[in-house]
């Protein structure tokens, strides 16, 4: 059933929207947060699970260091404070996929709190998100909803629960109520959702992959009349997960709320499913203070304090923002805006990197990462990085290839055919151009036989070139090249032909 | 060895190291005592025979293979039902986990296997742990073998009874508020709660995790050291377990040293609200120690007056998390709700949950649920840790001016079945001297002092001692040990009746009797 909604403007003209955003990302440790079974994505059902993480009676957790670690330098890099003593609590209620029926989380006492991120727009605003908290939990089991139409529980003929999800880390990154966003807050949700993305992949922490759910974000959205400093009733938007559907579930919930609100009604506190394919939210159950989880700090395991050393030895892990790092790399390999988005864009910034500091030029290793390899990763469904791992392409295949031009073996369509070549797996640039026999004629007798011939064969053109329109010697090279069948250095043709007609 | 069951278990131990007897005589020996009594006096609710005789065969034929083995290697041992035994059933005394076999050993069961301890069974229990007297069992109380129209304690009855009775020499107990050391006072036994984090909690299933403790249950103080020091020590698999090398228990149970050692007598655990016959074992009890060197100081704990609160607050709060697990969903009982054609996963839960628990166990889920509730939980789980704090505070201050405390073990001689069922108050009472001890994380433990003159029954000394300093505790508890028995001309427990006459009598019904019998029938 879709709710009404009015238009986006109309909502805004009237209220201010205050966004929230609750992020869980999942951490890429090797094992889980509170035993030792393994974390593999997309494993068999059930097969990577253990007393402790089925909740079998008897069976206790014991902390995982390197998921409290992650979490510490998440916090540290989200500028938060880091707890110097904090404790594990139990969010009690009832669901079958819950192996004991609460979840191991923190409450009131999260290892890091009261941080921001600077979130830059496609304008180059900077929005500061004050971040609330940054706490440790595990996750659940998945249920899978068999015979129904929606693959919700309801309409079910039954359903099936994997626990080989539950008990991996999750860190929940929570904001403070983002006000005077305005008509930007769908953009800004976007662009923090993706700042963070970008951070905590930096960090090494997590895959970050939405569509696997390896990061998950909650929209809490609510609107009060414009002029107003009391905060309206939130909706909680459930899993939208990916960067589009943030921007757009924020959009929706806008103008869902502006309705219910401009015709007088009131927005009910509930949680809500959003559609990816119709790009709505619907009901889900209410929230109401009927939902008590009944924290209590686990009595199963220890506080967690970790000594200001190791946060400080941990602060020193922490790699470089990650937008200050792009507006770094931009000056140093002298990008314009527009070759740093595609670059961007294209995830090449890391190939990128490395290539050049194989010993490539940033230009050549640009135009080498961006072009074919894009073209095909992309007709692949790949992303470059990683298609050209599986191709087992490297930099050092870069570096080749634009050391060969530059000694003068191969002209530019020469590389082109070889770089093909390396893509088609035919080995190294060098293999290929000996294989292909691509090679500059370096004979210069030969070019010069060639070009005498061409200006033979084309005197008006030759006297054109006398009187000084030097530009129509393009045409004379292009047949030196097709006579030479291409290899010869174009350049070297360009300058005989005006020797030979008095013009250098 | 003319009776082999009744010798102590270090006797057994010597025994079987001297080859004047196999694990597998001894074993059978226990088997064969359980199928002539405990059809009177239930202490196990599974009897594995079939298993125990195996693993006494592999260890007399490691021994005459010449192999180095531990010192209790083939000595039987029995264990409380809410300790995870890996194909063997554990139920915990609730109907919900009827027919739940663990794939999985708890730790310290684990350590009793690789030491090589013959598993002779499970044993009874108040349901999940939560009772004084092992009547909320599921399966059917367990008799007192002093008097088989009493209860044996609880929730450990059956780790009592088993080795009053001569079923086992040695057997696990868990003790969340007395569980091991009132049941041990009321059967003449010795039980030792061991300092919290002590012994692994791995495998043992909740009630409160914070105060639950498992611990020896066996006839002499020197047995209970042999076991502590087997199952104690770190463990990796519990967070909460202490990483230190276990105390010097079985050293100091030796020496039974009590020269100059400061005994505390708790101000507010002695005189009114204890049975005059306990309290006259009591005072005795202490003038031994003093004639064997001791000296006594009075000291106050004020604050023991609001544990039994407090302990009824935290206690049921951390059980109402410990058993939503028990839902239907992944192991044990699973129950269909009537008259609903199409349940779902909430009302098979609901309906598996009002079948499967009892009501002890419904009531103290309901009360640590209202406890943690939104508006509530500061007025009564915060308020209890604040209690907590301050008596763990007061153990700190009697410390100071006292090396170990003492007061009776239970306020009364063991009351008779049913007596208490209907009065949980009065049944929450019986573990006011031991509560304080679980709240502070302390050691304790039982000691016999004798049969209170007015009704012939059993009496205990309980001793308390500072964290981690355990072996104080079988230092004075040996020493009491070894003055009472010479009083007394022999053990305490050479004056129990005859159960094979007493079961003749009075043949009360158990349920497991069956159980009991095949696994003696070899």
């Amino acid at each position: 059933m879709t709710e009404a909604t009015i238009p986006f403007e109309e909502a805004l003209a009237a209220y201010d929207p205050v966004l929230g955003l609750e992020v869980h990302v999942e951490l890429n440790t090797a094992t889980k947060m509170f035993c030792g079974c393994a974390t593999t994505f997309g494993a068999e059902p059930n097969s990577q699970v253990c007393p402790t993480c089925l909740g079998l009676p008897g069976a206790l957790p014991v902390v995982n260091e390197k998921g409290v670690e992650s979490a510490i330098r998440i916090g540290l890099a989200l500028n938060c404070e880091i707890a110097e003593w904090c404790r594990f609590a139990r969010k009690n209620y009832f669901y079958p996929d819950m192996p004991k029926n609460f979840q191991t989380s923190q409450y009131d006492e999260p290892i890091s709190f009261g941080g921001f991120l600077d979130v830059e727009l496609d304008d180059g605003t900077v929005y500061r998100v004050e971040i609330e908290r940054a706490h440790m939990e595990e996750d659940t089991g998945k249920s899978l909803h068999v015979g129904g139409a929606t693959g919700r529980i309801h309409g079910a003929d039954h359903s099936l629960v994997d626990y080989n999800r539950a008990g991996i880390p999750l860190i929940e990154i929570v904001t403070k109520p983002m006000l005077g966003t305005g008509e930007r807050a769908p953009e800004i949700a976007r662009a923090y959702v993706a700042a963070l993305r970008d951070l905590v992949k930096a960090l090494g922490v997590s895959d970050v992959k939405m569509e696997q759910g390896s990061m998950r974000c909650d929209v809490n959205l609510s609107l009060m009349p414009k002029g107003s400093t009391t905060l309206g009733t939130r909706s909680e938007t459930k899993n939208v997960n990916s960067l589009r559907s943030v921007e757009r579930a924020v959009r929706y919930e806008i103008g869902r709320h502006g309705a219910i609100l401009s015709s007088g009604g009131k927005v009910v506190q509930e949680t809500r499913h959003w559609h990816e394919d119709t790009g709505i939210t619907t009901s889900g159950r209410e929230k109401s203070d009927a939902e008590d989880y009944r924290y209590f700090p686990e009595p199963d395991l220890v506080p967690v304090a970790p000594s200001r050393e190791t946060v400080e030895a941990l602060r020193a892990t922490l790699p470089e923002n990650p937008a200050a790092r792009l507006r770094r790399l931009q000056s140093t390999w002298g990008y314009s805006d527009l070759e740093m988005r595609d670059v961007v864009n294209a995830g090449l910034v890391e190939t990128i990197e490395e290539t050049v500091a194989a010993g490539a030029t940033p230009a050549g290793a640009r135009k080498w990462w961006s072009g074919e390899v894009a073209r095909r990763a992309n007709t692949d469904g790949q992303d470059v990085s990683s298609y050209a791992a599986g191709l087992g392409v490297t930099p050092a295949h870069v570096v080749e290839l634009e050391g060969l031009v530059t000694a003068g073996r191969l002209n530019d369509s020469m590389a082109r055919q070889v770089w093909e070549g390396v893509l088609d797996g035919e080995g190294t640039p060098t293999l290929v151009a000996d294989a292909r026999g691509l090679e500059l004629v370096r004979d210069d007798g030969a070019l010069e036989a060639a070009v005498d011939a061409v200006i033979a064969a084309n005197p008006e053109v030759a006297d054109k070139i006398r009187e000084g329109k030097v530009q129509a010697a393009g045409a004379l090279i292009g047949q030196v090249m097709k006579a030479m069948k291409g290899q010869a250095d174009a350049a070297k043709a360009r300058a005989l032909i005006l020797a030979k007609l008095g013009q250098s | 060895m003319t009776d082999p069951i009744r010798s102590t278990a270090a006797e057994m131990a010597a025994a079987l190291a001297a080859g004047e007897i196999s694990s597998v005589e001894l074993t059978q020996a226990h088997l064969d005592r359980t199928a002539a009594v405990d059809g009177a006096v239930h202490a196990y609710l599974h009897v594995d025979g079939a298993g125990a005789l195996d693993q006494a065969k592999a260890i007399d034929d490691r021994r005459a293979a010449g192999e180095q083995l531990h010192p209790m290697a083939g000595v039987p041992i029995a264990v409380k039902d809410v300790m995870a035994t890996k194909g063997l059933p554990t139920t915990c005394g609730s109907r919900i986990l009827e027919g739940w076999i663990p794939p999985y050993d708890a730790t310290l069961v684990r350590r009793l296997r690789e030491a090589g301890l013959p598993i002779l069974g499970k044993l009874n229990m108040d349901e999940f742990a939560m009772g004084s007297s092992t009547e909320h069992s599921a399966y059917g109380p367990t008799h007192n073998p002093w008097d088989l129209t009493r209860i044996p304690g609880g929730s450990g009855g059956g780790s009592s009874s088993v080795v009053a009775s001569f079923q086992a020499p040695l057997a696990i107990g868990t003790d969340t508020g007395g569980s091991i050391r009132q049941p041990a006072a009321v059967t003449g036994t010795v039980g030792t709660k061991p300092t919290y984090g002590g012994v692994s909690r791995y495998g043992l299933v909740a009630l409160a995790s914070s105060l639950d403790q498992a611990g020896p249950c066996t006839r002499t103080v020197l047995d209970a050291a042999l076991l502590h020091d087997l199952i104690g020590g770190h463990d990796p698999l519990d967070s909460t377990s202490i990483d230190a090398p276990v105390p010097p228990v079985v050293e100091a149970a030796r020496r039974a040293d009590v020269t100059g050692m400061r005994i505390g007598i708790v101000k507010e655990l002695t005189g009114a609200g204890f049975q005059a016959g306990v309290q006259q074992r009591f005072d005795e009890a202490i003038a031994a120690l003093v004639a064997r060197g001791a000296e006594v100081v009075e000291v106050s704990c004020p604050n023991f007056e609001y544990a039994l609160a407090a302990y009824y607050l935290i206690l049921p709060s951390e059980a109402s998390s410990n058993l939503a697990k028990f839902d239907a969903m992944r192991y044990g009982l699973r129950v269909l709700p009537d008259g609903v054609a199409d349940p779902s996963a909430e009302q098979v839960m609901a309906a598996t949950r009002d079948a499967g628990f009892g009501d002890e166990v419904k009531r103290r889920i309901i009360l640590g649920t209202y406890a943690l509730s939104s508006g509530y939980y500061d007025a009564y789980y915060g308020s209890a840790q604040k209690v907590r704090r301050l008596i763990a505070d007061d153990f700190a201050r009697a410390f100071e001016t006292a090396d170990v405390l003492a007061s009776p073990t239970a306020p009364t001689t063991a009351f008779k079945l049913g007596d208490k069922l209907d009065d949980p108050m009065a049944m929450y009472l019986n573990d006011i001297a031991t509560i304080p001890a679980n709240l502070a994380g302390v050691p304790g433990m039982s000691v016999p002092t004798g049969l209170a003159p007015e009704d012939g029954l059993p009496t205990g000394i309980q001793f308390l001692a500072p964290a981690t300093k355990d072996e104080r505790l079988y230092a004075v508890g040996a020493a009491l040990e070894a003055a009472l028995t010479e009083t007394w001309g022999g053990p305490l427990l050479d004056r129990a009746p005859d159960l094979l006459l007493a079961s003749a009598d009075l043949r009360v019904g158990a349920p497991n009797s069956a159980d009991a019998t095949t696994g003696g029938a070899r």
